[in-house]
């Protein structure tokens, strides 16, 4: 038994150690099909747990329809509909390959895909560009407003951002998200401050290699304009983070959390890709006006990577009006909130750390023995997508994981591990 | 055996009177007490507290191999 404690400790504290280590950088913005050889015609990344069209809520399904017609594999929404019911297409998740996406997560070849590099250990990880506010595909939006979005995505803004990233060679991140953290972003509901920064540290460049004053201009008012361009970012920056932590022999760290609007799921360290999944719960949130309760999707997306890195819910006190805007009571409860989860992690942050909590570091590292322990789930802020497919974003609140999905990830450790 | 001076049992002085004063109260777990009491304007703190592993017996034993 000592070993199997000394086989545990010692792989917690690599897995802490490899998180804290990262250094993520942003160098590109390049197609998905260049970035994920595989993802090749018919191929549908999403967000969260593997899932069947069948099992898809609506907005999931919304969004596979829009992105169909997208990529010209269907002329139409119901005609993309009966292909994904005929079964035309393959479904995977974002994070089989190395990739996430927000919300509905909706990853195909064509999409410009933002390039986040870890330089401690050498491996990338991907997200597509964040589409601003309203309705919008990654809450279930597939309109022609939509798809004419992702175009201009796709033809202007992706290839001009990964210009000017190659001229600058990147962003360094770690240093930009605790100035945020400083400013008063927790990276999940609230990027404004990232935003700002990234938008500072790109203009010049944008602006020495994108020719067309006309072009440049919309760029940068798009980028201006969108308070939350960062949260794709943060979250390629989370998977770049968490994924040299995986296959850590006994190691009891979560590496993913994520949900597909069906399932919660999370990976853990000493468990390989595996997932362990349970039924997603649904937000607790404030809506948007005309909009209530009735209408909200449950919990979707792979934005939980934040939180998997100690950011969104769990950088909580560093965002006191974050609290307020998803519900989560009163600016003064932000602080218990972060205290709260960092009696589920294994190690705080030096680097990114809290004014309002005397520079306290981000709680970090996911021990599921705390979770199951304690009974204490984590903490995440989100978007609220509406339930039916095409309408998109209906409000913000917070949501549970579900306590289950530990529960039985620690029965398969003790299992791994000898144990039971 | 008999008690010595040296004993913890044994009271060396007497305790505050709990019947001269309001009750000051620290509730544990279950905060509907802690709700009642302050409702009634009691003094009372919460402490969050439940059973690890929500009660679960074989959870718990799970834990106890799993901790390091």
């Amino acid at each position: 038994m000592s070993d199997i404690r000394q086989v545990l400790r010692e792989a917690n504290a690599e897995a802490v150690h490899r998180m804290l280590a990262a250094e993520p950088v942003l160098i590109d913005v390049v197609a998905a099909a260049d970035a994920i050889p595989e993802l090749g015609e018919g191929m549908i990344l999403h967000a969260g747990p593997p899932i069947s069209w069948e099992r898809m809520c609506g907005p999931m399904r919304g969004a596979v329809a829009g992105i169909a017609v997208f990529e010209g594999w269907a002329n139409d929404l119901d005609a993309a509909a009966a292909l994904a019911a005929r079964g035309a297409f393959q479904f995977r998740p974002n994070h089989d390959f190395a990739a996430v996406g927000p919300m509905t997560g909706m990853t195909t070849a064509s999409q410009p895909v933002m390039v986040v590099e870890n330089q401690a250990s050498g491996n990338r990880a991907f997200c597509t560009i964040n589409e601003g506010l309203g309705k919008v595909m990654r809450f279930g939006g597939n309109d022609a407003s939509v798809l004419t979005r992702l175009a201009w995505l796709r033809d202007v803004l992706g290839p001009a951002l990964g210009t000017a990233l190659r001229s600058i060679e990147g962003i360094e991140l770690k240093s930009l998200v605790a100035r945020g953290l400083t400013m008063g972003d927790e990276m999940h509901q609230r990027n404004v401050a990232c935003s700002s920064l990234l938008l500072r540290s790109l203009a010049a460049a944008l602006a020495n290699t994108c020719g067309d004053r006309a072009i440049l201009t919309t760029i940068l008012s798009f980028i201006a304009s969108n308070d939350q361009f960062f949260l794709n970012i943060a979250m390629a920056m989370g998977k770049a983070i968490t994924d040299p932590v995986r296959d850590i022999k006994g190691a009891s760290v979560v590496t993913a959390m994520s949900r597909n609007g069906t399932d919660f799921g999370i990976r853990v360290s000493g468990l390989g890709d595996e997932w362990f999944t349970a039924p997603v719960e649904m937000p607790d949130g404030l809506y948007f006006p005309g909009f209530s309760a009735v209408d909200a999707n449950p919990d979707m997306g792979d934005s939980t990577i934040v939180e998997t890195i100690g950011l969104g819910g769990f950088a909580m006190a560093a965002a006191p009006a974050v609290a307020g805007f998803v519900g989560a009571g009163a600016p003064s409860d932000a602080a218990h909130i972060t205290h709260t989860m960092r009696e589920i992690t294994l190690a705080e942050n030096p680097e990114w750390t809290i004014p309002a909590l005397d520079y306290q570091g981000v709680p970090t590292a996911i021990d599921i023995r705390r979770v199951v322990e304690t009974g204490i789930a984590p903490m995440i802020n989100t978007g609220i997508a509406h339930r039916e497919p095409g309408v998109g974003q209906v409000g913000a609140g917070v949501v549970r994981a579900p306590l289950a999905c530990f529960e039985s990830a620690l029965w398969a450790l003790g299992k791994r591990l000898g144990v039971t | 055996m008999s008690k010595t001076s040296e004993s913890p049992l044994v009271v060396k002085a007497k305790p505050a009177s709990l019947i001269q004063g309001s009750p000051r109260v620290v509730n544990v777990g279950l905060s509907g007490f802690a709700e009642a009491l302050a409702a009634q304007g009691v003094a009372v703190i919460q402490v969050d507290w439940s059973p690890p592993a929500r009660g679960d017996a074989d959870l718990a034993t799970l834990l106890s191999k799993l901790s390091d």
